[in-house]
C-alpha cells in the first residue's frame, strides 16, 4: 500500500510504499526482497533525500543497546530519535555531543546527514563522535565500520544520505554535563559587520549561532542577534534550578493545527516579524541561565511548525562559504533583500575546520534560509547557487530539494571518490532516493 | 517489584505492552520464539526504566513444553498477558489443513494450554491477573477471516469462562478486544484512522484494565457498539453480506 510522504519542507511529496521492521532478520528479508529503496527515519531532512517510491522506515527499530553511564558511551539502533536519547542521558549527567536544531531526528539520520550544531567550531559534526557503527549493505550482509575499520564505508556513510547501506547500530561518545541548563548570552548586532565581529570575539564559547534579519538595507544591513552559550555549572544555577539540576525538559505543548494559506507569508509579515524579533531584546546584551530545550530546540516547542508555510511547502536553502569569502555572504544577502524574499528563519553560524569525504560542514560561514515554494523561486535559487559556487562554497544535501547535479559536483571536491565507494557497496544502485537520482549519484544516469 | 509475563513478546502490540508495564515499575519476562532477537528490547527496557527484564524461549504451539516453561520461571509472574496470535490466510487455510491447524493451535489451543497451567497456579495461590488479547473478529464469523475469527471466538469464550471460574479463587481475568491496530501485520491494509489504535494505546488499555480489574475491554470505545450492531444483524441478512 502506498502512502503519500514528504519531508519537513513538505516539498516535494510522493507516494511511497513504506515498510517497517523491528528485528534484524526482518530487515534482512526486506532488503534482500526489494529491487530498490531508500532508508527513512523521521523525515526531518527538508527536501527529497529520504523519498523514494519504496522506503524502509527505521522508526520501529529504535532500541537502546547499551549506555555506559561512567564513560558516557551510548549505543542504539538507528531509528531511535534524539529526544528519546536525551530523555535517558540527561538525568544521568550526559548530553549529545552534537545536536541539530531539532531533537526529532533519528540517530541514523544524524549520521546519514552528518548533522552539525551550534558547537561545530569546537566539536565538529556528529560523525566526529562515532566510535563504530553497523551498516547493512544492499545484499543484506552486515559490516561494522569505524574510523579504523572499513574506513571507506565509514567515511561515505557519514553524510552519505543513506546511499551506502542501511545504518543499523551506532555507538557514540556523549558529552559530560553538570546541569541540563545553559548559561546563555544574546548580543544585538547593528549590522552584518558587527555580527561577524561578534562571532570572532566570542569564538571561545562552545555554542554560537545568530539569527539574522535579511530584509534590512543600508546602515542596518544584516543586523541580527548572536546567541552564545555554555553548559551551566551547578554553582551558576538559581536556587530553584538547583533543586533538579539535571531535569529533562519534557514534551512540546503546542501543535500547529493546519496549513496556513501561503499568502500569509510575504515581505510585509516577515518584516514585521523581524522588527519584533529584533526589538524584543531591549538591551544590547542579555545574559541568563535557561533550560537546554529553548536554547537548542526553540522550534520544537511548536509541533508541525512547517505547516506555517502552507501546503505548497517550503525549501530551506543552506550553504557554506569559506572564511575568506565574506563578500559572498554580503552579495547573497543583498540579492535576497533586493528580491524581497525574506525568510523567517535565517540562521548564520561560523563552522570550524573539518576533514570529511562528503559531509557538508567546512570552515567558513553557513547561512540557512527558509523560502516558501512559489513561482520563480527556483530560478532565483539557481542564481544564488552561482554566487555560492563563485565564492567556493557548497549546499547542504539534507536541506536540498532542487539543486542541479553540476552544483553538487563543483561544491564537493571528493564527490568522485564518494561515488566510487557508493558504487562499491551499493553496486546496482539498490539504495537510491529521489535526490540521489536527481543528483546523478545513483541509478538512472 | 511486581512481575509481568508477556507471552508472544515479539509482536508490535506485545512490545508496547512490555514497555508500558516496565515504565510502571514491573519486572518483565519476555517469552517468545527465537527469544534472542529480543535482546535489544531487553537492554532498552532495562536502561530506560531500570527494570529487570528476562528472556524466555516459548512456543505457543509446542503444547508439551508449556509445563516445563512455566516451571522454569522465577519469580512466578504476578500478571500474565497472553498476546500471541496468528492471522494467517483464510483462503489458503481452507484448502490446507496445516495452515488451518496453525491458526487454530496458535489462537486457541496454544492459549488454552498455557493459560490452564497458569490458571491452576494462580488458583492455588489465590491471587494473580491474566489478560488475554483476543479479537473483535471472534464476535461473529465473517467470510474473510472466519478461521482466525472462530479460534478467537473460542478464546474469548474460554477467557469469559476462566474469569467466572477464577473469580471465586481471587484471581482476575481481563479479555481485551483491540479492533484495528497499526502493526506490521496491517501495514499493507488501508485502515480507517478513527477506528485504528496505536500499539501504545492497546498497551495503555491493557495496563488500565489490569490495574482496575476490568472484565472486557475494547481499545477504541466505539468498537463495543460497532460489534453490538454487527451482532444484531439477523443471520438471513448477514450471510448475504461480504464482510
Amino acid at each position: 500500500m502506498k502512502k503519500r510522504i514528504a519531508n519537513w519542507g513538505n516539498f516535494p511529496k510522493m507516494d511511497s510504499e513504506v515498510k517497517s521492521f523491528s528485528y534484524d532478520e526482518q530487515l534482512g528479508e526486506l532488503v534482500r526482497g526489494t529491487d530498490h529503496f531508500i532508508p527513512r527515519g523521521n523525515g526531518r531532512c527538508y527536501g527529497d533525500a529520504s523519498l523514494a517510491d519504496k522506503t524502509i522506515s527505521t522508526l520501529q527499530y529504535n532500541r537502546i543497546l547499551s549506555f555506559d553511564t561512567v564513560n558516557g558511551v551510548f549505543e542504539c539502533q538507528s531509528g531511535l530519535t534524539l529526544d528519546k536519547i536525551l530523555e535517558v542521558i540527561v538525568p544521568k549527567g550526559w548530553f549529545l555531543p552534537v545536536t541539530p536544531g531539532t531533537k526529532f531526528i533519528t540517530a541514523g539520520g544524524a549520521v546519514g546527514s552528518d548533522v552539525h550544531g551550534k558547537n561545530h567550531h569546537v566539536d565538529g559534526s556528529f560523525s566526529n563522535h562515532i566510535i563504530e557503527m553497523e551498516v547493512m549493505l544492499a545484499d543484506g550482509s552486515v559490516l561494522t565500520c569505524s574510523p579504523s575499520e572499513y574506513v571507506d564505508l565509514f567515511e561515505a556513510t557519514c553524510g552519505g544520505m543513506g546511499l551506502t547501506g542501511m545504518i543499523t547500530r551506532i555507538k557514540f561518545n556523549l558529552k559530560k554535563i553538570e546541569t541540563s541548563y545553559i548559561k546563555q548570552k544574546q548580543l544585538k548586532a547593528r549590522n552584518l559587520e558587527e555580527l561577524i565581529q561578534f562571532f570572532e570575539e566570542y569564538k571561545e564559547y562552545t555554542y554560537s549561532m545568530a539569527w539574522i534579519d535579511c530584509l534590512t538595507k543600508g546602515e542596518e544591513f544584516g543586523r541580527g542577534i548572536l546567541i552564545i552559550g555554555e553548559h551551566a555549572k551547578l554553582k551558576e544555577l538559581s536556587d530553584k534550578q538547583r533543586k533538579d539540576p539535571l531535569v529533562y525538559a519534557g514534551k512540546p505543548k503546542i501543535t500547529f493545527p493546519f496549513n496556513l494559506p501561503s499568502w500569509i507569508l510575504n515581505t510585509l509579515t516577515v518584516k514585521i516579524f523581524n522588527f519584533l524579533y529584533y526589538g524584543k531584546n531591549f538591551k544590547k546584551e542579555i545574559a541568563n541561565v535557561v533550560a537546554y530545550e529553548p536554547f537548542f530546540y526553540p522550534l520544537d516547542a511548536i509541533l508541525h511548525w512547517n505547516r506555517g508555510y502552507g501546503k505548497k511547502g517550503f525549501v530551506q536553502y543552506q550553504f557554506v562559504l569559506p572564511l575568506a569569502s565574506k563578500q559572498g555572504l554580503i552579495d547573497i544577502l543583498k540579492r535576497i533583500s533586493d528580491e524581497g524574499l525574506g525568510s523567517f528563519l535565517a540562521v548564520l553560524k561560523v563552522f570550524g575546520h573539518q576533514e570529511s569525504l562528503i559531509s557538508f560542514p567546512e570552515e567558513g560561514y553557513t547561512l540557512a534560509l527558509d523560502f516558501p515554494v512559489r513561482k520563480g523561486l527556483f530560478t532565483f535559487l539557481d542564481e544564488l547557487d552561482e554566487i555560492v559556487l563563485q565564492y567556493g562554497g557548497r549546499l547542504y544535501m539534507s536541506k536540498d530539494a532542487r539543486m542541479k547535479p553540476g552544483v553538487l559536483v563543483k561544491g564537493y571536491p571528493n564527490l568522485e571518490k564518494f561515488r566510487s565507494i557508493v558504487k562499491k557497496y551499493n553496486p546496482a544502485g539498490k539504495l537510491s532516493s529521489m535526490q540521489s537520482d536527481r543528483l546523478l549519484l545513483t541509478g538512472k544516469t | 517489584m511486581p512481575t509481568a509475563l508477556i507471552l508472544g513478546a515479539a509482536s508490535d502490540m506485545a512490545v508496547a505492552i512490555a514497555e508500558k508495564f516496565a515504565s510502571e515499575g514491573y519486572s518483565i519476562q519476555l517469552a517468545a520464539r527465537n527469544s534472542a532477537r529480543l535482546l535489544p528490547l531487553q537492554s532498552d527496557l532495562a536502561i530506560k526504566y531500570n527494570s529487570r527484564v528476562s528472556l524466555h524461549e516459548f512456543n505457543a504451539t509446542a503444547f508439551d513444553t508449556h509445563r516445563s516453561f512455566f516451571d522454569s520461571l522465577y519469580p512466578k509472574p504476578d500478571v500474565t498477558i497472553c498476546v500471541f496470535g496468528y492471522l494467517g490466510d483464510n483462503e489458503k487455510a481452507l484448502a490446507d489443513w496445516l495452515q488451518a491447524s496453525i491458526i487454530i493451535n496458535t489462537n486457541y489451543t496454544g492459549a488454552v494450554s498455557i493459560l490452564n497451567i497458569i490458571a491452576e497456579f494462580y488458583a492455588a495461590e489465590k491471587k494473580g491477573v491474566i489478560a488475554g488479547i483476543s479479537s473483535v473478529a471472534g464476535e461473529r464469523g465473517r467470510q474473510s477471516n472466519f478461521l482466525y475469527g472462530s479460534a478467537k471466538a473460542g478464546y474469548t469464550a474460554y477467557l469469559s469462562g476462566l474469569r467466572n471460574y477464577l473469580f471465586h479463587k481471587g484471581v482476575h481475568v481481563v479479555s481485551v478486544l483491540p479492533g484495528f491496530v497499526y502493526t506490521k501485520m496491517t501495514e499493507d491494509i488501508r485502515l480507517p484512522p478513527i477506528l485504528t489504535a496505536k500499539p501504545s494505546e492497546v498497551a495503555d488499555t491493557v495496563y488500565d484494565a489490569v490495574v482496575k480489574k476490568k472484565n472486557v475491554v475494547y481499545v477504541k470505545w466505539f468498537w463495543r457498539y460497532i460489534m453490538l450492531f454487527i451482532k444484531c444483524i439477523p443471520e438471513f441478512l448477514f450471510k448475504k453480506l461480504k464482510l
